[in-house]
């Protein structure tokens, strides 16, 4: 049974490697300080210093769960103003269905196996849990941080009632009638997207980013599901050792034989490098599978934010058609006129902001790759060369027993 | 309690079994055999093998041997041997083939009764040998089948002989715990053989959308070090595949061979009870008669007195013959289990270092592999 599990979690964003090069200046700083896991919900708790001056104190947290991050990130995607910037990418539900399962089946099966046996299996899944429980954190955390570090949506009233208001902001989730209006939207939204994305732009720089964007999204969403499934299997393969381990200590132990000592020796090996095998798995899954993860959403919220200017450019088009017919009948020019300059105005604003949006954005993407992809090299490293290392010591010991 | 036989003069006999080729729809083997300074070799068919264990076992099981169990039939890699079929697979089961083929052989001749039969040595020198006939029906596992089924009948009566018996209750006890253990172990061990297949699957496919992601993105240093990437995990892939063969041919084979030994040394423990019963079984038999005959001497019946008294001496000659049996084959189980013994730990020690060893290159690899990887990564700008 999962009680209530209360984890520190001060050093999060060092775990989920995403955050590079975000200002952390003073006048706001946003963390997650801690977390508490209940039955069917996560609850974290925010908490904010800053020096602005439409706080009421310098340093204060809130508590929230997931779905008020969700309708903060809603509020921004809906917000006409924000149009121009990449949304940051909302973090994933908590799902620890998986790992309750697990635990659960654990807990079913405790008569068909011994002692030693479960307090294994049962240790090992509540690291799991733990290692879920701990990224979902991360993961939240990031999301805050990329608005904190963003120099419009930092300033954004709803982040900030967000941030301060120590209340439940009483987003309840959706109703069957939102559900189905959101469901029509995201319809028209990926038609129109194909709409959009047929039309040739006359920019070159937005050209090549829709063209890149495209094909850099759907290969890295293949990449993602690619590495999780190869982790998978090298779980799956670390985890064959472990009972491996344990077979060989069980027959080491029915006799104080030669060979039987031999078999506590291998055993013991074989305990210590399935710990580093499952390291790798992890490291690979935090280095590899989640950079994939987050760049998969965040190259979505770039092609949402092309999509937002084509849809801008259309209706810019549109106006200027709209307004040659006034002048051709002579009817409302002025009504046409007006509505043309606020639409110039607007795919205007947003190209502009786009333009440094996604120069950022690659900035960024260079910069994280870079930072995992060099983490990653060096604990794979240092795995092998551990492993290297216990087994060249027995080999040694064991061929000099013989 | 026997102490541990002295070594016994074993030359060290190396058999090797290799070079298959397929002749028609069946695979020969040639068969090498070195003997003081003269080398054999022979063509030998798989059925080959198995008419041997056939005579063999027919031969010596009764004293108590433990035969080597030969290699087990399976249908489906012959029928694609049969068939034709030329993929990695049967190419795969030809070589497992060929191994446990050349660990059975070298498991014969290094047993000091069997080297002397005259059938191993027409096996390993005669030129051509007959086909051996009748082999479909008992191949190892129908042999064993027959051994499960006698020891069920014969552990239903508890026996407790003598106290020298006690040994024997031990061993066997022993060995059926161990092979309980094993079995256990190689089913683990086949489920990592599987896992490691499915990751060397996984990573190439995980390889070649990492190349492809490389390609895609448009920073050139990021680029390149992402194509590096995938080369590092293309590595990795073959390292896997290796390291999967060796689960299977180092590890999972050596188990399975125990397993099916183990069971062979079951049924050397068997066939000493079932001496031990026909002796039994004869001394009360020679009660009944002894009872025959003082009824007979009350009763008065010269002519059938006779008889009697003749049988009487048939039965006591076969009580004594029966005695001395049991006493040979005990004597003879209990040499071959501590021959068996050792060998099993010799098998085990050198096997298993054997398959670290293969851990310890594979990792040497890794290392090299990620080296050569991180000043890549570390370029990116």
């Amino acid at each position: 049974k999962l009680c209530k599990q209360y984890f520190p979690v001060d050093i999060l964003s060092k775990i989920l490697s995403i955050n590079v090069d975000l200002q952390t200046d003073a006048t706001l700083q946003v963390d997650i300080s801690d977390a508490l896991s209940e039955r069917d919900k996560v609850k974290f708790t925010v908490h904010t210093k800053s020096t602005l001056p439409n706080f009421k104190q310098n340093e204060f947290s809130v508590v929230r769960q997931h779905e008020e991050f969700i309708w903060l990130h809603d509020s921004f995607v809906e917000n006409e103003e924000y149009a121009g910037y990449i949304i940051p990418p909302a973090p994933p539900r908590p799902d620890f269905d998986a790992s309750r399962e697990k635990l659960q089946k654990l807990g079913e099966g405790e008569g068909s196996m011994t002692k030693e046996e479960f307090t294994k299996m049962k240790q090992e899944l509540e690291a799991e849990y733990l290692a879920i429980f701990k990224k979902t954190v991360a993961m939240h955390e990031v999301f805050l941080c990329r608005v904190a570090a963003h120099p419009v949506l930092r300033k954004d009233m709803n982040f900030h009632v967000f941030l301060e208001y120590n209340q439940d902001l009483s987003v309840r989730g959706k109703n069957k009638r939102e559900k189905m209006e959101d469901f029509f939207k995201n319809v028209v939204k990926s038609a129109d997207g194909v709409l959009v994305a047929g039309v040739k732009d006359v920019d070159d720089f937005f050209e090549h980013e829709k063209t890149f964007l495209l094909e850099y999204h759907n290969r890295v969403k293949d990449a993602s599901s690619k590495s999780d499934r190869m982790i998978r299997s090298h779980k799956n393969a670390a985890d064959d050792i472990n009972r491996i381990a344990s077979t060989l200590y069980t027959l080491g132990t029915q006799d104080s034989t030669d060979v039987c000592k031999f078999f506590l020796k291998v055993s013991e090996l074989f305990e210590k490098t399935r710990k580093i095998e499952a390291r790798v798995a992890a490291d690979e899954d935090l280095k590899l599978a989640d950079l994939l993860k987050y760049y998969l959403r965040e190259s979505q919220a770039a092609k949402d934010l092309l999509y937002r200017r084509g849809r801008a450019l259309v209706d810019y088009e549109n106006a200027n058609k709209a307004l040659d017919k006034a002048r051709a009948k002579n009817k409302d020019v002025l009504q046409a006129e007006t509505s043309q300059q606020v639409c110039c105005q607007k795919f205007e604003k947003i190209s502009e902001s786009a333009k440094q949006e996604l120069i950022d954005f690659k900035t960024r993407r260079v910069a994280a790759f870079r930072k995992n992809l060099v983490e990653l090299a060096e604990l794979e490293l240092k795995h092998a060369k551990g492993n290297l290392q216990l087994l060249q010591s027995c080999v040694g010991v064991l061929k000099g027993d013989t | 309690q026997l102490e541990e036989e002295k070594d016994e003069d074993s030359f060290d006999m190396e058999v090797a079994v290799t070079n298959p080729e397929k002749i028609g729809k069946e695979y020969f083997f040639l068969t090498i055999f070195e003997l003081m300074n003269r080398t054999f070799s022979v063509w030998r068919r798989f059925s080959d093998f198995l008419g041997l264990y056939e005579k063999l076992s027919v031969k010596h099981s009764l004293n108590g041997c433990i035969i080597p169990p030969p290699p087990e039939k399976s249908v489906v890699g012959m029928t694609k041997v049969k068939v034709g079929k030329d993929d990695s697979s049967s190419a795969d089961f030809v070589e497992r083939r060929r191994a446990a083929l050349e660990r059975y052989l070298q498991r014969v001749v290094c047993h000091p009764s069997l080297l002397q039969d005259p059938d191993v040595r027409e096996f390993l020198e005669r030129d051509e040998l007959p086909r051996a006939v009748g082999t479909h029906t008992l191949s190892g596992a129908g042999f064993l089948k027959m051994i499960n089924r006698a020891s069920d009948a014969v552990s239903k009566m508890t026996i407790k002989i003598s106290d020298s018996d006690a040994w024997f209750d031990n061993k066997l006890q022993e060995v059926e715990s161990e092979e309980l253990q094993l079995r256990k172990l190689h089913a683990v061990v086949d489920s990592l053989v599987n896992h490691r297949k499915e990751l060397c699957g996984n990573t190439a496919v995980f390889a070649k959308s990492m190349a492809m992601l490389g390609n895609s993105e448009d920073n050139t240093a990021l680029s390149r070090a992402l194509s590096q990437l995938a080369e590092v995990e293309d590595k990795m892939e073959t390292l896997h595949q290796e390291q999967a063969a060796s689960d299977f041919f180092i590890l999972a084979e050596l188990l399975a061979d125990y397993i099916r030994l183990l069971g062979a040394v079951r049924g050397c423990f068997e066939q000493r009870m079932k001496t031990w019963q026909r002796w039994q079984e004869a001394q009360s038999t020679l009660q009944k008669k002894r009872e025959v005959e003082a009824k007979l001497l009350w009763a008065n019946k010269p002519d059938k007195l006779q008889q009697a008294k003749e049988e009487i001496t048939e039965w006591e000659g076969k009580v004594t013959q029966y005695e001395r049996d049991f006493d040979r084959i005990s004597v003879t189980v209990r040499k071959e289990f501590l021959r068996f013994e050792k060998q099993k730990s010799k098998d085990f020690k050198s096997q298993i270092v054997k398959y670290l060893e293969s851990l310890l290159q594979s990792q040497q690899r890794h290392v090299k592999f990620w080296e050569a990887f991180l000043p890549e990564a570390k370029a990116i700008a």
